[in-house]
This record gives C-alpha cells, structure tokens and sequence, in this order.
C-alpha cells in the first residue's frame, strides 16, 4: 500500500527502524508511531464494523481511531505514541483467547 | 369507557410492568401502564444481562425455569430477540470449600429440572482453557446465557401496545388509593387512571407504594458497578461469574455479539433513587479489573470505555417481593428482585398476569410473598 | 502562602496562565495534563530534534507561542507538573490521575478545568475511509511532525481553522486541492459587526484568505458537501460537493480534512456534577460559569475552549481570570484592576466569538439532509438510518436513549465525534427543537482505561 502522509520538512532526523504485520519499516526518530505507519502504508487498522481500512482521525488523541497491536497483545495509541527502535506492531489484534 | 379506565393498572414501567402489560394483554385484560420516566431506564436497563437461573435460591427455579423458556421464544412472541444468546454460563470458584459449594448447589438443583456440570482439574482446562491458574472449578450450565437489558422492557413495551396496552410515559404517580372497589392513581399533573386491579411493578420505589396500603417492606437501594470495554473480535461464549464469599470476588463478566465485554460486579455503589441518579464508585473499575486478569489473564490487553450503575432495590432477606397483597383485594405486586430479576422478567410478568387473571399460579410464588413482612 | 491544595487540569494556555496567576500568589498548583509536552493543541510543542523555528509553525502568533511556552518553562519547577497523565474521573473533590498504569487519587480544595476542545464534525458520506482526518489533525501533522495528511488535500467545513490550517499547508509546500466552505458569502459580511470585537484577527484572517487565493488555491463558498469518494482499501479519492450556484463538482485528492469549530471538551466538568446550559451561538451545551469562570459547583472552575469556545486568546485570559476567582475564593489577595482587564478582554472575545459563530455557522440543517446510508457513529458504524429508525419507531427523543438504542455515542470516542450531529438528526427526525434532545451523559473514563491499570499504593512524590 502506498505511504498516505508525505513528509514536508524535518527530514535529517536519525532513522529508526520498526516493523509494520512482519514487514520491516522505517521511521525518524521524533515521529509519531502513527506518522511512522503512515509514512510507510495507507492505513494502521480495520474497522470492526464496516471493513474499510482506517488511518486515524483526530491525531490528538480523542478519536481513538488508531488503535495498533504488539505481539504480546499490549495495545498502543498510534498517535500519541513515539516509535521506537525494534517496536513491532499490528495492524489487528492478536487472538485474544 | 373512560380512556383512563382499564381492567388493570400498572405502576412502574421497568421488566416487571412492560411483560406484565404484554401478557395481561394476551390474556384480554385492558391494561394502562403508567411510568414516570421512560420504560426501561431504571434497574432494567441499567443491570448485567444476566439469563441465568444458575445459583439462584432454589424455590426460585420454577420461576425461573419459566422465564428461560420464554426466552426462547422471544422472536415469535414479541418480534424481537433483545439479543438473548443461550451461550452458557459459567460459575468459577477459587477455593476447593468453594467447588464443594457449587457441587451442592448442583446436586440440589437437578430435581428443579436445571442441570449444572461440574467440571475441575484436566477436565475444566480442557473445556475452558483459558481460565487463570487460580481457579478451582467451574459449574457450567449451558442453557443460561445473556441478553440485552437496554432493549428488553422497550421492546416488551412495544408488543404490549401492539397488542392494545396503553402505556403512558413521563407520567409521575403521586398517590394511589382504593376507593369504592376501584383503585386510583392520581399524577403529578393531576390526572386520574382507575382500574379494579392495581399491580405495583416499581421497582426500588415499590416500597413507597406498598407503604400507601399499609405494607411497608425493608428494602435498601444500591447501584450496579457495571464497565464494557471496547468491541474486540467474538470469542467469549459463555457468561463467566466468580462465586466467593467476599464481595470483592463477586465479578462476572460478558461478551456480546459485536464484541464488547461487559462486566460487573466487586462492589455496590451509592443510589439515590430520590434524585434517580446512581453511581460507579472509581474504585470499582480497578477492583474489576484484578479479577478480570484472575479470571481470563489474555482479557488484561483490553480497555473499558464506559462505566455505569443503576438504581435497584433489595430486599433484607434477598427475596423479592412478588404476589398478591396480604391486605387489600386486587392489589398485586412484583418488585424488589435485588439485583437478580433480569432472568425473572418475562417468567414474573407470564406468572402475575396468570395471577391476576386465574386467582392461582402455575409456579410456586409462596416465598415471595409480601404477607412474610407483615 | 496558601496551602490550599489547587489543580489545573490541561496544560494548554488557559491552564499556562492559569498557573502564572496562582503560582505568582505564591501557590504550588499541581498542573496534570495527558500530553508529552506543554502548550495544548494550538501551541503545541514540537518533538525534541526538530528544528523549526517558531515563525514556521506558528506565523502570526509566533510571538504568543514563544511567550507561552516560556512561560511554563519559567513556571516549572514551581509546579507539580504531572505529564503524561489522563485525569480518567473526578468525584467527591477528588481528581483520579492515571500514569503507566497506576491510579492516584488527587484531592483539591480548588480544581481549575482547561480540557480544550476538539474539532467539530458533521458526517458526509464516505467520511470514515482511511485520508478523512479533522482540521486539527491536519494542523497537528503539519505542525508537530512536519507532515502532510496526503499527497492532495482538500479542507472542507467552515470556520476560521479551515482557512489557518489551508494556509499552513501552502506555506509549507503541500498541495492543497481545495478549500471547500459551507458558509455563504453573506454569513460573513452579516458578522462583520461582531467580527470587528478584533480587528487585529479580522484582518490577519482576510490576510489568510488572499494568500490562498493568490496561490492559486480553488475556493468555494455556501458549498454543499455530497459525498468523500473513495474505497474501502486505498481511502480517499475525491470530495463531491455542489458549489453555490448548486453545480456538482468533484476534486480528486486523497486526503479531506474536515471541521466546523469546536466542540468543548467538558467530561469532567460533567462528571463533577456542574449544571450545563444550551449555548444557542455554537448550538452545543456548555458547562454553566459565571464571569469569572466558577462553575456551579463549589470549588470547580472552567477556563479555555472547554468552557468558551473562544481559541487561543480567550483561554489565556480566561485562565488566567480563573486563576483569579481561585486566589479570591481561597482569601488571597488578587488583583482587581487585572481582573477587571480580563473582564473586558474576555468580553470582546465574546463578541468575536458569536461573530465567527455567525460568519461560518455550523450547518446543522445538513444533518436533517444526509442520506439513510451515511455513518453517523464512526466507532460503531451506525448509519443515519438506523439511528432515524430508533427515533421513529422505537420513540427515542432524547440523546441518551437514541444512544440506547442505536448505540451512537457507545463507541470509543464517547460521543465525541457523532454526539453534535446526531443530536440534529434525532431532533430533525422527531421534529423536535434541538434542546428537547439534550446532552450525551459523560461517563468515566473520560477516554479508554486500560484493564492493567491498578489503584496506586501511595501517592506520587
């Protein structure tokens, strides 16, 4: 899928490197986990109720749109959360039981 | 006619007085249902949705066994499943004198037609393995399961009207008397409703209309401490409750159709039924959530996105208070169901109407008598 | 020096000013807010590393954002600043505090709420496809992360935001498609009275506009918004509105950023039992306060946007007014001729506020209007249909019930983002007067708490 935000300015920042479903992905250090999703794909999640593909909303963390995933079920606000080095997340939620 | 005039009068639109209303109506009886704010807004809409007859006092279970099949046949009978799901329901325990509880229960329930499975050891974490480690032993019966309460009173309301009840909302009573063989309830704004019978359904205000023909109750009001998290993929059947001597186990928890849990339990908060206003106590949700992980660790990784509470009334010996009145003719009763009428509500309402109606009922109603405070 | 325990919540310019006034008192507030950093939406600060001077991300109120953010940082050690922290519930003169999974109880003699605002929305089809994003997003990516929301933006809505935020983008080389205002060319020119309250901000925003223009930005006034095209996968593709004269139009672009002003962020003052009153201007309910900002609740005080709706501005003075109200509750002595200041500054931001109200109103009767298949609850994916439903055949009038039944309101935003435009379609389908509908019911949390959170053993240090 095609990155959805396009970076204006702020580029000479130190990459970081994290992985999106599996697939290795890169970011700068700075951005929003949401930003760093964003910069890389189209969208950070399904809806649960409608199937279309959603990509946040509200950025200031109201909406709770952004919802993503760790492999250890930890949940994570995408947009008010700094990407990390080695994060992996998920764009669903692993098997709960 | 007089359009105020009906064969029976009900006071309190909750469960009780909407499947009232329905089945008095089936049986030919004009009803007038008056209720002071909306149908459903007050401990019917607001409790866990519960459908179980699990753990229930046992001379309860005839009621009960009643209710159950009527959930069944919801759809047929008012053209609505209110999101009744017979999933199951689970009783876990953490404590081997606990299990031996529920191995009681158990035994004592079979001969009232309601079969639990007692699971423990290898057996329990095959068929539930995603309990936590603390847990004993489950009592599973899978014909409970859980519904939804903010649809059930509404919707039985609806089908009462369809069938020719005449149910009036945002009408406050402020009296009721008996005069010449009638009863008459006059409103705050100053309207009249008569009828021969008069059928209290009020819920934690019951006692204040008990009180008005000389049979005052003990009854105590508290709030529910209910949370729902946030919709996560479907994959919870059964309803889960702990069953422990200490309140702050008492926890149980559900997962609907699209996916939220919702759960309740670990304390009674505050209820102002004056003010009709209740509330969650902000502790509750974090006593709620150390169970929630004892119970089902994986469930830790989820959010609640909501609390609320409710207004329900309790009776001191837990037993409510449904039957015909020890003191006056044609006045009846059913209210007080402490925090375990949700289940009852479809057997309650088939049951009074067959009271009122016939002069006798099909199940036992004797320990539910209001004549046992008197 | 007092020892009355005080607490601002929200560290954005009315809780800044807020805490100026009580820390020059010689108080030590406690300033909790949920966000990494100081400064709110508007002044947000941006992430250490970037390099940005403050005339690019600020423009014309560069100089106040400096002035801001100085401030707090001035302020600082003299403030029990609590970051990071989500204030989840408040009840019994006691704030509950959630950070890295633990909850403390904060008990206050004085609470001061600046909880802000977030955008308003009104749905359009196809509104929930990935590139729908609110105003303030839009800005928020702009601002805090150096980014645009798309390879080809347009801005919808109407307010003075639309026009900042289409203006940022240009200047910072995005492609902005268009900009797309449902307000009439009339609206604006019947406000300007009120309008002219500042005229400091009428012009720098006619200044806006004609940038926009001038680079060469397609502009379009009383538009109808039909739908935001695209598809479930890739997002969106264009926005399809009727212009003024009533021709259709479509403009291709992959991302929209939507808004029609604020709506106040009042959970807390909700779940502190304040009484609320029907802002007829904003066409919301809004915490009732005096002059001053004291709520009616003893001890409760409400400063800034979630309480105002008056930007920036209005919630530097008006926090700063409440930091006054505190100290003259608390016996302090405070200082009258800077109350009376606030007063009048307050009082013409008051007047520019029902100005821009009227300039760019909030086109409720759209609700009324919006097809059956429309997503009103983005959370829950319920359709304008169903919640028509619930109020024709099931009697639902009142916000609360309709949420009952339907479930709009139920999902994780909590109403936030569904709540204003819903209460227009249950008043329109009832054909009932917008009050009659009421008000969503705040519950706590005030946003998601998560099911590893435990009760604190002690408080902080």
């Amino acid at each position: 899928m095609t990155p959805r935000f396009r970076r204006l300015a702020e580029t000479g920042r130190p990459a970081v490197r994290f992985s999106i479903d599996g697939q290795a992905a890169q970011a700068l250090q700075g951005d929003t986990l949401l930003v760093a999703m964003l910069c890389n794909t189209g969208a950070v999640r399904c809806s649960e109720f409608g199937g279309e593909r959603r990509a946040g909303f509200c950025l200031m963390g109201a909406c709770q749109d952004c919802g993503v995933w760790t492999p250890q079920g930890e949940r994570l606000r995408a947009c008010t959360t700094y990407v990390s080095e080695g994060l992996e997340v998920l764009t669903a939620m692993p098997a709960l039981l | 006619m007089n359009p105020n005039d009906s064969d029976v009068l009900i006071v309190g639109g909750g469960l009780m007085g909407t499947t009232a209303a329905f089945f008095l109506r089936r049986r030919g009886h004009a009803v007038t249902l008056l209720e002071r704010g909306l149908v459903g807004q007050q401990a019917s809409g607001t409790n866990f949705g519960n459908v179980r007859r699990q753990g229930r006092f046992l001379p309860q279970l005839p009621l009960a066994n009643r209710s159950r099949e009527i959930w069944g046949q919801l759809p047929e009978l008012i053209g609505h499943d209110v999101e009744f799901l017979p999933t199951g329901h689970i009783r876990v325990c953490y404590s081997e004198a606990q299990a031996d509880r529920l191995e009681t229960y158990a035994r004592d329930a079979r001969p009232y037609g309601l079969e639990l499975q007692m699971l423990r050891g290898e057996a329990m974490r095959a068929k539930f393995p995603y309990l936590g480690p603390e847990i004993r032993a489950v009592s599973w019966a899978p014909r409970d399961g859980h519904a939804n309460p903010r649809l059930a009173a509404p919707a039985f309301a609806r089908a009462a009207v369809r069938e020719g009840a005449r149910i009036v909302e945002d009408t406050e009573v402020v009296r009721v008397e008996k005069t010449a063989g009638r009863f008459v309830a006059t409103c705050a704004d100053g309207t009249t409703y008569r009828a021969a019978v008069l059928l209290v359904t009020a819920g934690a205000w019951g006692n204040l209309l008990s009180e008005q023909f000389g049979e005052p109750v003990p009854m105590s009001v508290h709030g529910p401490q209910m949370a729902v998290t946030e919709p996560v993929p479907y994959c919870l059947v059964p309803v889960v409750g702990a069953s422990s001597d200490s309140i702050e186990e008492i926890f149980y928890f559900r997962q609907v159709k699209r996916g939220n849990i919702v759960m309740g339990g670990c304390a009674r908060g505050p209820a102002y039924p004056d003010a009709r206003r209740a509330y969650v106590l902000p502790g509750s949700p974090l006593k709620q959530f150390v169970q929630l992980e004892r119970i089902i660790p994986a469930l830790r990784r989820l959010s609640i996105i909501r609390v609320w509470s409710g207004i329900e009334g309790y009776m001191a010996d837990d037993v409510p208070i449904m039957g015909p009145s020890a003191k006056v003719d044609g006045l009846f009763y059913a209210f007080g169901f402490c925090g375990h009428g949700f289940q009852l509500g479809p057997g309650v309402g088939d049951t009074m109407a067959e009271l009122i109606d016939t002069g006798r009922t099909s199940v036992p109603i004797d320990p539910f008598l209001i004549g046992r405070f008197a | 020096m007092s020892t009355a325990r005080v607490a601002i919540v929200g560290a954005g310019p009315a809780g800044v000013r807020c805490a100026e006034v009580l820390v020059a008192a010689g108080l030590r507030p406690v300033l909790v807010d949920e966000g990494m950093r100081d400064g709110g939406q508007i002044y947000r600060r941006q992430p250490d590393g970037f390099g940005r001077g403050y005339e690019a991300l600020y423009g014309t109120e560069a100089e106040r954002a400096r002035a801001l953010h100085e401030t707090f940082d001035r302020l600082r050690a003299r403030l029990d600043y609590r970051p990071q922290t989500l204030v989840w519930n408040a009840a019994d003169s006691e704030l509950h505090l959630v950070r890295d999974g633990l909850s403390h109880g904060l008990p206050y003699d004085a609470v001061v709420v600046c909880s802000g605002a977030t955008d308003r929305l009104m749905p359009v089809p196809g509104w929930q496809r990935a590139g729908c994003y609110s105003l303030g997003a839009a800005q928020i990516a702009l601002k805090a992360q150096a980014c645009a929301i798309g390879e080809k933006v347009v801005f919808l809505g109407t307010g003075p935001l639309l026009y900042l935020v289409a203006a940022q983008y240009a200047k910072a080389g995005a492609r902005v498609a268009a900009v797309v205002d449902t307000a009439r060319r009339g609206d604006g020119i019947r406000a300007l009275p009120q309008l002219g309250a500042r005229p400091d901000v009428l012009r720098k925003g006619l200044a806006l506009i004609a940038y926009l223009r001038r680079a060469g930005v397609a502009m379009f006034k009383g538009a109808t918004p039909v739908a935001i095209e695209g598809a479930d996968a890739a997002g969106v593709s264009g926005l399809r509105f009727r212009d003024a004269s009533g021709r259709e139009r479509l403009v291709a672009c992959d991302a929209v950023a939507m808004g029609y002003h604020l709506r106040a962020e009042t959970q807390l003052a909700d779940l502190l039992r304040c009484e609320f009153r029907f802002d007829a201007e904003s066409r919301q309910w809004l915490p009732r306060i005096d002059p001053w900002g004291r709520a009616s609740v003893a001890g409760v005080y409400l400063a800034g946007d979630g309480a105002r709706l008056q930007g920036a501005d209005g919630a530097e003075a008006s926090g700063a007014l409440a930091g006054l109200a505190v100290l003259r509750d608390l016996g302090v002595p405070a200082d009258q001729g800077q109350a009376d200041r606030l007063l009048r500054v307050l009082a013409r931001m008051e007047r520019f506020r029902v100005g821009i109200a009227r300039a760019f109103p909030w086109p409720w009767r759209q609700a009324a209007d919006l097809p059956d298949t429309t997503l009103v609850c983005r959370c829950e994916g319920i359709t304008a249909r169903e919640l028509r439903r619930v109020v024709t055949d099931e009697g639902a009038r009142e916000a609360n019930r309709a949420k009952a039944f339907s479930r709009v309101g139920m999902g994780r935003c909590q109403g936030r983002y569904c709540g204003l435009a819903g209460a227009e379609i249950v008043a329109a389908a009832s054909q009932s007067d917008i009050r009659q509908v009421g008000r969503l019911r705040a519950q706590a949390p005030v946003k998601p708490l998560p099911a590893t959170t435990r009760q604190a053993a002690h408080e902080p240090q």
